[in-house]
């Protein structure tokens, strides 16, 4: 066998390679069953930077179904909660061109948050079961409150109240909240030479 | 002597200190009415225990500490709450928020209070609750608890007590004011606060652009005896910073997202340390504080001692202002201060000065040009940082690489804008980024505690479903084992034949009648 190799080295480089190719597929075959990962990992990465309001303005039930029909080549545009900030984010992620935002779901506006004029609720439970983040607290008959820390300010629970004792109100108004602006970029008014002033 | 270090970067903007006379107290008198706001400091705001038409004395609590992290709050004169509702504050947002005012009644009849006999005696504890009660913030423009920053001996080995009497800003000089007049007050309250963290070592640091106050603070020092070493250091803006201090006093750099108690350090201003020392050995409550009013649209500039809640036109009038000369009214200092819109607002604990200028001293900036990368910015930086990069950062809201640039350190110092030829206003820039990376941080958390509860319940739905479903199958399958067992005995052909029979009697009985 020995000898029969060593008159044909071609030969033995074929049976060489084979054994490596084997080998390495083994390994790769066995490494792709072991190290499996479950799921599409690109779904929970877009998750990650939606904004999470479950508000179902994209036309899916859900955030994590709309990412996932991001995943599968949908459009990024659908989420104004979220934003321009969102889209670019997402652009970033999946390597294509951000878009501007896609007016048909709606505009972007600061976030709210949902306040229920307790006096006025008869407690029907229809905004508890519409809620899709249980921020509502409350029982059949009895008043129902939201807890507002919890609420992303999705307006899924104005719809459904039959005595329209739901408000949505902004959730940043206070001076806690309050943050420096950006200053105005004003060097493309102003002129670059002291001479260019002169001439204005 | 113990040796100075020197810190990177600084810059030297005229002083104008003598302005304001330094060394002499005036007294502002009591306005007619004082606006207190209940949020003086930083944490949660205090939770009022007065209502509107309560007659009170001065000292008497009107707001309690809302948790561990909060002041209560003092009624700085006698008289009467006439109004609990959203005032103007002095905040940079010129926006409304919760506070109390009081008329004053003029009499100014105060409360009965005491402190403790000796304090060397008593146990850290004690004296820190006295401290908390007395509502007892950061004198020094940040506000924060006291009594919080000194609980940090709980949790770690503290050696060194630093009185920063730095105050490195142009024009302000209450601090130096109080050095001078009260140097004695200072060194026992840094030897309470002293006490109390369990260090060795109280450093009082004293800048060398303040000789009246370094003497006064050096024999103060000496008469008292003890530990307290006075130390001065060559004039720089701004060597008054928590962390630039510690650099120069040890040649030790707080790390980044650290505290100085991660060095074994806890810096206060001097006006905390006379305040705690009034909390402990007299139990005076927080109630007034040496303010300086400058500026040359005053008649007569000053430092003066202030009730807290004064509003600041009453001060204004005090001190000879002239509307005609001045168009900014800045709370704070010309570097790290903001504009105010309104002279209705009131001084608060953190208010150190009030600065009236006219046009011609403090001009309005020209607008901003483009950056010409010189990099002086960068030179004149305290923290070392680069803050030309910070500025196309944060005009592109790169927030990853702002943070890799350490935005996060910048001490809002204003160097980097008083060197830039081209006049941007990059502190507003770091400002804004900070607000934006902040505000990034709490959404993500919201939207992350959102995903989990959103998650939580698609489960139990999907579990409720299962229930169901589950229930559903038992009955039927109930229903045809029971259909099996009684063979022909089906439960709706015995409902009918029920049905029936009933129509049945009923038709007899009505044939019978």
């Amino acid at each position: 066998m020995l000898t029969l190799l060593q008159s044909y080295p071609l030969f033995a480089a074929l049976i060489a390679l084979l054994g490596l190719g084997l080998g390495f597929g083994a390994v790769l075959g066995y490494a792709s069953v072991r190290f499996r990962t479950e799921g599409n990992p690109l779904v929970d990465q877009i998750n990650q930077l939606l904004p999470q309001t479950q508000c179902g303005q994209c036309g899916h039930p859900g955030c994590k179904p709309y990412a996932t029909a991001i995943a599968e080549g949908g459009a990024i545009n659908k989420c104004p909660p979220g934003g321009q900030e969102t889209i670019d984010a997402l652009a970033d992620l999946l390597d294509v061109e951000p878009q501007a935002l896609d007016a048909e779901h709606g505009e972007e506006k600061e976030p709210n948050v949902a306040y229920i004029r307790e006096d006025e609720c008869i407690g029907c439970t229809k905004c508890i079961q519409a809620c899709p983040v249980d921020a509502i607290l409350g029982a059949a008959k009895l008043m129902h409150t939201v807890i507002a820390d919890e609420c992303t300010g999705c307006d899924l629970c104005v719809e459904p109240c039959p005595v329209d004792c739901i408000d949505m109100l902004p959730r940043k108004g206070g001076i806690e909240h309050w943050r420096w602006d950006l200053p105005e970029p004003n060097e493309n008014k102003s002129s670059i030479i002291a001479t260019d002033r002169a001439a204005a | 002597m113990n040796t100075i270090f020197k810190i990177h970067g600084g810059i030297h903007p005229d002083e104008e200190k003598q302005l304001s006379n330094p060394g002499t107290v005036l007294d502002a008198g009591v306005p007619p009415s004082l606006i207190l706001p209940l949020s003086q400091h930083i944490g949660k705001p205090s939770s009022l225990c007065v209502a509107p038409g309560d007659y009170v004395l001065g000292g008497q609590l009107l707001a309690e500490a809302d948790g561990m992290v909060s002041v209560p709050l003092h009624a700085p004169t006698s008289g009467t709450v006439v109004a609990i509702e959203p005032m103007p504050v002095p905040h940079p947002s010129a926006m409304n928020n919760l506070c109390l005012e009081l008329e004053c009644d003029g009499e100014d009849h105060w409360i009965e209070y005491a402190g403790c006999e000796d304090w060397r005696v008593e146990t850290p504890d004690t004296l820190i609750s006295c401290i908390r009660a007395a509502g007892v913030a950061g004198m020094g423009g940040a506000g924060f608890p006291t009594a919080v920053k000194l609980m940090a001996r709980d949790r770690l080995p503290l050696q060194t007590l630093i009185i920063n009497g730095t105050e490195c800003e142009p024009y302000i000089t209450a601090d130096d004011t109080l050095m001078q007049v009260d140097a004695a007050g200072i060194v026992e309250g840094a030897q309470i606060l002293a006490h109390i963290l369990g260090v060795e070592e109280i450093l009082l640091a004293v800048e060398d652009n303040k000789p009246a106050a370094l003497d006064a603070m050096q024999k103060a020092a000496k008469a008292r005896g003890g530990d307290c070493n006075v130390m001065t250091f060559p004039t720089k803006y701004p060597s008054g910073g928590e962390k630039q201090l510690i650099e120069i006093l040890t040649g030790k750099q707080v790390p980044t997202g650290g505290l100085p108690a991660d060095l074994g350090i806890v810096c206060q201003n001097p006006g905390t340390a006379v305040a705690a020392r009034d909390a402990v050995c007299f139990g005076k409550p927080l109630t007034d504080r040496i303010v300086t009013l400058t500026g040359r649209a005053l008649a007569r500039p000053g430092n003066y001692r202030a009730r807290l809640g004064t509003p600041i036109e009453h001060l204004l009038t005090v001190a000879g202002f002239d509307p005609s000369q001045n168009r900014r009214l800045i709370h704070g200092g010309p570097m790290m201060g903001f504009a105010l819109e309104s002279s209705a607002v009131p001084i608060i604990k953190t208010t150190n000065c009030i600065l009236v200028p006219t046009e011609q001293e403090l001009p309005t900036p020209p607008d901003a040009q483009a950056c010409i990368r010189c990099g002086l910015c960068a030179e004149a930086c305290p923290a070392s940082l680069l803050p030309q990069q910070l500025y196309w950062y944060a005009r592109a809201k790169d927030q990853e690489q702002l943070e890799r640039h350490h935005l996060a350190d910048c001490i809002e110092c204003g160097a980097c804008s008083w060197v830039c030829p081209s006049h941007i206003p990059l502190v507003q820039y770091y400002r804004a980024a900070k607000g934006m990376i902040k505000e990034s941080k709490t959404e993500k958390i919201r939207s992350d505690r959102s995903r989990d509860r959103f998650e939580a319940r698609q489960e139990r739905l999907e579990r409720e479903t299962l229930a169901r479903e589950e229930q559903r199958a038992a009955r039927r399958a109930a229903a045809e084992q029971k259909a099996a067992a009684g063979g022909a005995d089906d439960p709706v052909a015995a409902a009918i034949a029920r049905a029936k029979a009933k129509k049945d009697s009923a038709g007899d009985e009505s044939a019978n009648s």
